[in-house]
């Protein structure tokens, strides 16, 4: 089994693509730098296919563990360089080197004319090295790893356009407000080695399989590991608080927009809950604040989507608020739930981002949807595929959104932790979100143009950004089609795929979750079909066609009448501004009033100064002890022997 | 006949090595300082001297040797500096020695 006892060589390859065009690629023509970059991605996926192959023949215990070296021992303290294989590994294995190559070969005709081309690669090489270190750890540290990795690659390519003042800006505000979240993260990883006394997932897990679950109000030590964690996963997958990085992060070129901020790295966050379900599952509170906090979310950033007009911020804030649904199905124990609707949301707004770059690129550049429109016919192929995306991710029946989403809001609704008021949240974003892409859909492509037609030469993108649309529009739609079986009576085959790791470490005395549906086929499928979620992502359709379409002057009409809250959605709450005043603001005053001014040029300035003005002064002094008259330091010489003579021989006499 | 005791050879020594010690500080022509080193080695020789005999070893001896090898060496350098700062002052007197400070 040369991948699955190799594991290694996933790593390896984006590696090295990363590190020879980061070395050498200089000077190297465009179609080098495409070979070397695109290649090794490419050829991650034949591995992670390879892999695949050999995981279905595989029939021994899971995870299947690959153990190198040791990679820090201290005392206990003892961290090996492994990487292991489970069900949830094969999934975001297949996901993300399916999207990040479908991407790389996106980005050659989307950065073809922009300078710094070989560094772009070398970043999102490097991207996917640590993303898919971050899936392969088989423990907390080799994930901190990925974890962190992923957040610097992320900076390096929001900053990539770092002449730019906004994009250096965004670059470091997606870095410091993760780091927010990384310090919860990594309090979490000490308090679970302390617990634990390991760090390993294996270890941990066992451990956890005798443990009884924490009560629903108690704070016990595992409820403070597991709030911790998500601390961090608040901060990487943008949720309440700590969202406001992902929608200045769209400073950035719009295929790392796609890659990193929609369709991988921000889904480290439910990876990381999904991977420590044993321990999540044991934490009732956590679990609970969790789904809230996803619910919230979800509900929250698919408000300010609504009213934005910059394409890139609309998809932001719905990147924002899918996260949101993906933790509030975690959060109601439905993990299946969320990694499913993380890998049909890779699909689906990978597509949608990237077709928004080759609206983007159509236009020249142009991101604000009040000056485009009527682009329908020009593009017809982003048209068609942004169209698909959007249905999928409204929840339209029969694409890959519906199934994910569905299965998300029936456990909110009747799943283990289920709360009418998660469920309804959920269903209002649902209505929300349908709104607000179509909304995006027909300002973008219908109606009359809203631009200079005689200054922009709206063109089709190459085939290079229009393959991967239809790839990946081709996975919106059946993407989610592991699921349909349930519709009719059958099983979800992508659950049953996945139940192994979600049911190997049961909470003891909790009753085993059902994973097979009721029956009664025919009756499952038209209470899908008339559900709710359908019910709101029609209505939201219609409102949008209706406001968009039929009446246009409606939406102003409707600012003016609610003005108030039209300025509130429009500032996003005012959260920057908040945030700005609470926090950045006294923290500024502080480093600069007390600091700078006083810390840093008092003190140690002050000190560093101090030292040498102390050495010049004595210096100044003791020169004059050369006089240049040789008896005098004759003298001296005396003096020194006498004085130590005389020293000698009273520690003599002293004994 | 009654030996003389350890004692004097060392007050003499030290005598000398004071004599030595106060002319070097005091004296201004080079040559005098210069004998006044000599004579301040030669007390150390006769410390060590009297050492050896004092406890009948050897070792005393070997560095009076080593003393006077080094002391020839010196007086052989030293002379050249001082031939080379006549040629240069035109005097002995060391007071007009001092180019070398701050």
């Amino acid at each position: 089994m040369p991948i699955l006892d190799h594991l290694w060589i996933i790593l390896a390859l984006p590696l090295a693509g990363a590190a020879i065009n980061g070395l050498l690629g200089k000077r190297w023509p465009q179609t080098a730098i495409n070979t070397v970059a695109v290649g090794s991605v490419s050829l991650t996926f034949v591995a992670v296919a390879e892999l695949v192959r050999e995981f279905w023949q595989f029939s021994g215990p899971l995870p299947y563990v690959n153990n190198y070296f040791t990679w820090i021992i201290a005392g206990p303290f003892r961290v090996n360089s492994e990487l292991q294989v489970d069900q949830l590994t094969v999934v975001m294995l297949c996901v993300v080197s399916f999207v990040g190559m479908l991407i790389h070969v996106y980005s050659t005709g989307y950065m073809a004319h922009e300078d710094g081309y070989y560094r772009f690669f070398c970043y999102l090489n490097l991207f996917m090295f640590f993303m898919l270190t971050l899936v392969l750890g088989a423990n907390l540290i080799v994930m901190f790893v990925g974890w962190e990795g992923v957040g610097l690659c992320s900076y390096l390519l929001i900053g990539f356009y770092y002449l730019r003042k906004s994009a250096a800006d965004a670059g470091k505000k997606a870095f410091i407000v993760t780091r927010i979240g990384d310090f919860g993260f990594t309090v979490g990883v000490l308090l679970a080695f302390w617990t634990f006394n390991s760090v390993n997932f294996s270890d941990i897990f066992h451990q956890l399989s005798t443990m009884p679950a924490e009560g629903a109000t108690q704070v016990g030590v595992l409820t403070a590991i597991a709030l911790l964690l998500f601390t961090g996963a608040i901060g990487k997958s943008a949720q309440l608080p700590l969202y406001v990085w992902l929608p200045d992060a769209m400073e950035g070129p719009t295929p790392v927009s796609a890659l990193i901020h929609a369709a991988t790295m921000v889904t480290a966050g439910v990876y990381m809950v999904s991977r420590m379900n044993p321990l999540f599952s044991r934490a009732p509170l956590a679990m609970l604040v969790v789904a809230i906090v996803g619910a919230v979310t979800a509900l929250y950033s698919a408000t300010i989507g609504l009213v934005q007009t910059d394409i890139k911020k609309v998809l932001a804030y719905s990147t924002v608020s899918q996260l949101g649904y993906m933790f509030l199905a975690c959060g109601v124990g439905s993990y299946a739930a969320g990694i499913f609707h993380l890998m049909t949301h890779a699909f689906f707004k990978g597509l949608l981002f990237l077709a928004a770059g080759s609206v983007i690129h159509a236009m020249g550049g142009e991101q604000n949807m009040m000056k485009m429109g009527g682009l329908r016919k020009q593009i017809p192929v982003t048209y068609w595929t942004m169209f698909i995306g959007t249905l999928t991710i409204a929840g339209i029946p029969g694409f890959a959104g519906f199934f994910s989403k569905d299965e998300i809001l029936e456990a909110a609704k009747s799943g283990p932790n289920a709360n009418i008021w998660l469920w309804l949240m959920g269903i209002v974003g649902a209505g929300l979100t349908s709104f607000y892409m179509f909304r995006l859909v027909f300002l973008t492509f219908f109606g009359t143009p809203r631009y200079d037609e005689h200054h922009v030469h709206v063109h089709e993108s190459p085939k290079s950004m229009t393959v991967p649309l239809i790839f990946l529009a081709f996975l919106s739609i059946f993407g989610g089609w592991f699921a349909a079986p349930k519709l009719v009576g059958g099983i979800d085959h992508f659950s049953k795929f996945l139940d192994p790791v979600f049911s190997a470490y049961p909470v003891p005395g909790a009753q085993a979750v059902a994973a097979e549906p009721a029956a009664s086929g025919s009756l499952e499928l038209l209470h899908a079909l008339t559900g709710w979620p359908v019910i709101v992502a029609v209505l939201g359709l219609l409102l949008a066609w209706w406001m968009y379409i039929k009446s246009p002057e409606t939406p102003k009409r409707l600012a003016k009448s609610v003005h108030g809250l039209y300025l509130l959605l429009l500032n996003k709450y005012y959260v920057d501004e908040l945030y700005a005043a609470v926090i950045v603001r006294p923290l500024l005053w502080m480093s600069t009033h007390v600091l700078w001014h006083v810390v840093d040029e008092e003190l140690i300035d002050g000190a560093l100064h101090g030292a040498a003005r102390t050495a010049q002064a004595s210096g100044g002094e003791l020169r004059k002890l050369q006089s240049g008259n040789a008896r005098s330091y004759a003298t001296w010489v005396v003096i020194g022997a006498v004085s130590f003579t005389v020293l000698l021989l009273g520690l003599w006499m002293a004994r | 006949m009654t030996a003389v005791p350890i004692s004097y050879y060392l007050v003499l020594s030290a005598i000398l090595f004071g004599l030595g010690v106060v002319a070097v500080v005091f004296k201004r022509n080079i040559i005098t300082i210069f004998i006044s080193i000599e004579l301040m080695l030669n007390a150390v020789n006769l410390a060590f001297v009297t050492f050896a005999r004092a406890h009948n070893q050897l070792d005393g001896l070997v560095f009076v040797f080593f003393v006077i090898v080094v002391a020839a060496a010196e007086a052989a350098v030293g002379l050249a500096i001082v031939i080379s700062l006549v040629q240069n002052r035109e005097s002995l007197n060391i007071e007009r020695v001092n180019l070398l400070k701050f």
